[in-house]
């Protein structure tokens, strides 16, 4: 009997015990003497059920068994061992038939959880690297028509058209020129980009390779928050495989053409995820915003063109290579083309990573894959779209998941987080939250960011001290629309976003009633 | 010159020698900055005031340039610091799932404020901002290790066992 076991070593199957657990099963299939192999594979990014141990029994399909603790190991070997695993409480049946997975439409995520993210074969045999054969037989040319032929937008947030970007660093001069993946994934509520580069960083290296083929670029730069160091490790000893293997370095897959690669850390500065700043950052510099136009597709990294994408922006590339861009535009609704991997989070029972096709209700999102909150209570608000985001109250989840849709509510998509709050959650703290960060990481640069925030915090800070009156409700919306209309980047711009959506959604907890605000204003 | 005298100049030297090197390793490369600073703290713990001066020269930068990079990013500190951290999640996905009560209590059940070293055991308490982990929050990272669905009742068994004491 050939045993394989898969324990996920993505940081959030750790962080809830996976390498414990792990451990665990090695001590007890010694006891048990059960010949097994370990693999310790990527996560999948169904959170409400890690650990998640899997089973391949004689390459009989893949068995799962959720939640497991390490009390859990010593019957599961056993019953591994007898054959009769189907029995354990645990037991969640064949990995095909998990509904919170299978309802899913996954691209961009498909191999996550797989197999050993770091083994190129296991890669490889899953499709990986087509992407690349297919770009080396095509001009740069018809590369970007391809992506553009796509509909992919940047899903770092802004949505802009992947294709439009690279088409404007590939018309533009210079010998030089630079692919930069954004992997400053700062915002709470988003991990997709840190799931996909510890369980499949192939992936993004295949897709930036692509992207450097396409405008021109010999040289990228991956620049990683450094709150993810296992990401950190899994990228840098992928880049090492893919060198010594020739899909990196001066002469890809043997066809003369150069790529570079290199994994660079950020320090903790939440600003350096705005890609100007970013490019500071990687320059060496203090992560302060700079002024747009010159766009950094003309004027980027050390002043030469430069496309700067999210990880999963460029990570898509490789499957929109392999299979075409209009088998990727056949997902989604209107512009909102493609897939959408969502992240569930915060006080959610069932949370993780959800790809999907755009266009899904929150309120699906949130009842059938999450399950409602983890403390069972009522759901009062979901901020959407990360920390800049609008804060939509509980009447409003029949919204459908896609770019156009949540800006109409006020919203934005952004980079796909959802962060549920239950009936406890105070929203003049959530406010007073957003404008306090926003002080703390604001770059400076521009004045309605840097002393806006400061100005906005204390008003709030008399709103949750109750005593505030009602012209610094009308004070702080003024602050608010400074900020928006002046700011020189997103974060200043955006922050009003969650400020004026609690306002605006919860008014009780501003201490005033409807009445009273329509005063105010 | 006494014993005592002679070791921390010979310390300082050292120091100095180490920090020479690594920014002339990486004062070639393109924006070699950061990882030359990253690496200097990993090495000593924390970037002396005292050496700037030689990093911004390996560099072709002013002493103010490399301050400034310094002082922008939360992660380098100019002082040493205890040699473990625990970081606590305060960002809005771990708001929701409990880490406000966490903020709340932690300085009661740990015996140390937000920003403050341990009397005794050698941490640092630290705020920190998103760590990934937004579906199993509240998160807390001790040293390089991060930790799930933690809350008051659960993190003193974990921060003893995972504190090097």
């Amino acid at each position: 009997m050939k045993t394989i076991l898969y324990i996920s070593q993505d940081t959030t199957a750790v962080a809830v015990g996976a390498d414990r657990v792990a451990t665990a099963f090695v001590q007890a299939a010694l006891n048990a003497e059960l010949p097994y192999t370990l693999v310790r594979n990527g996560s999948r990014g169904a959170f409400g059920f890690e650990p998640l141990v899997e089973i391949e029994i004689n390459g009989r399909g893949r068995m799962a068994f959720g939640s497991v603790s390490v009390a859990d190991v010593t019957s599961l070997v056993t019953a591994i061992a007898d054959g009769e695993y189907e029995h354990h409480p645990n037991y969640l049946g064949s990995v095909d038939d998990i509904d919170w997975l299978v309802n899913q439409t996954r691209i961009t995520f498909k191999r996550c959880g797989e197999g050993d993210p770091t083994d190129l074969a296991t890669y490889c045999a899953l499709g990986g690297y087509r992407g690349l054969e297919r770009a080396l037989t095509l001009s740069p040319q018809a590369i970007v028509d391809e992506v553009k032929d796509s509909g992919l937008r940047g899903r770092g947030g802004a949505a802009f058209p992947t294709g439009i970007k690279w088409q404007t660093v590939l018309d533009a001069q210079g010998e030089q020129k630079y692919i930069v993946c954004n992997a400053d994934e700062g915002d709470s509520g988003t991990f997709a980009d840190r799931l996909l580069m510890e369980a499949d960083p192939y992936q993004l290296i295949e897709g930036m390779t692509i992207s450097g083929l396409a405008v021109g670029a010999t040289k990228g730069f991956i620049y990683l928050r450094s709150e993810y160091p296992r990401a950190q490790k899994m990228l840098e000893r992928a880049i090492d495989v893919a060198m010594a293997e020739g899909y990196l370095g001066a002469d890809l897959c043997g066809s003369g053409q150069q790529f570079d690669l290199e994994v660079r850390m950020g320090a903790g500065s939440y600003i350096c995820g705005e890609e100007t700043a970013l490019l500071n950052s990687l320059e060496g510099k203090r992560g302060v915003v700079r002024a747009k136009p010159p766009l950094p597709a003309i004027e980027g990294l050390f002043g030469k063109p430069t496309v700067v994408n999210n990880v999963l922006t460029l990570a898509s590339v490789s499957s929109i290579l392999a299979d075409g861009g209009a088998e990727y535009a056949r997902h989604g609704v209107d512009r909102s083309k493609g897939t959408m991997p969502l992240q569930l989070a915060g006080n959610i029972k069932n949370g993780g990573l959800i790809e999907v096709p755009f266009g899904i209700s929150l309120d699906k999102v949130i009842n059938e894959w999450g399950g409602g909150t983890r403390s069972g209570r009522p759901v009062r608000a979901v901020q959407v779209g990360g920390p800049l985001g609008a804060y939509l109250s509980s009447d409003q989840l029949d919204v459908p998941l896609t770019y156009e849709a949540l800006a109409e509510l006020g919203g934005m998509l952004g980079h796909g987080g959802i962060v549920v709050f239950d009936d406890t959650v105070d929203m003049a703290k959530q406010a007073h939250f957003a404008m306090d960060f926003c002080a703390k990481e604001s770059c400076g640069k521009c004045t309605p960011c840097r002393i806006g925030a400061v100005r906005g915090r204390e008003v709030l800070e008399r709103v949750v001290d109750s005593t505030a009156s009602s012209n610094d409700l009308i004070l702080l919306r003024d602050l608010c629309e400074t900020m928006e209309q002046a700011s020189l980047c997103a974060m200043g711009g955006l922050t009003p976003l969650p400020v004026k959506s609690a306002m605006d959604n919860f008014p009780e907890d501003f201490g005033v009633t409807d009445n009273q605000y329509e005063v105010a204003v | 010159m006494s014993e005592r005298s002679l070791s921390v100049t010979a310390m300082k030297a050292s120091l100095e020698k180490i920090v020479e090197q690594t920014a002339a390793k990486h004062a070639t490369s393109q924006g070699g900055l950061l990882p030359c600073l990253h690496e200097i703290q990993a090495e000593l713990g924390y970037i002396p005031n005292d050496y700037l001066e030689s990093i911004a020269s390996a560099f072709s930068l002013s002493t103010a340039e490399v301050h400034g990079v310094v002082s922008f990013y939360h992660d380098f500190r100019t002082s040493p610091s205890a040699q473990q951290s625990i970081q606590i999640c305060c960002a809005e996905a771990c708001q929701a799932s409990g880490s406000r009560e966490l903020e709340a209590g932690i300085a009661g059940v740990l015996g140390v404020e937000f920003d403050e070293t341990h009397p005794t055991d050698n941490y640092r308490l630290e705020r920190v901002y998103c760590l990934g982990n937004c579906a199993c929050g509240p998160s807390v990272r001790i040293n390089n290790d991060v930790y799930g669905r933690v809350d008051l009742a659960t993190l003193p068994q974990l921060v003893s066992e995972a504190v090097q004491s």
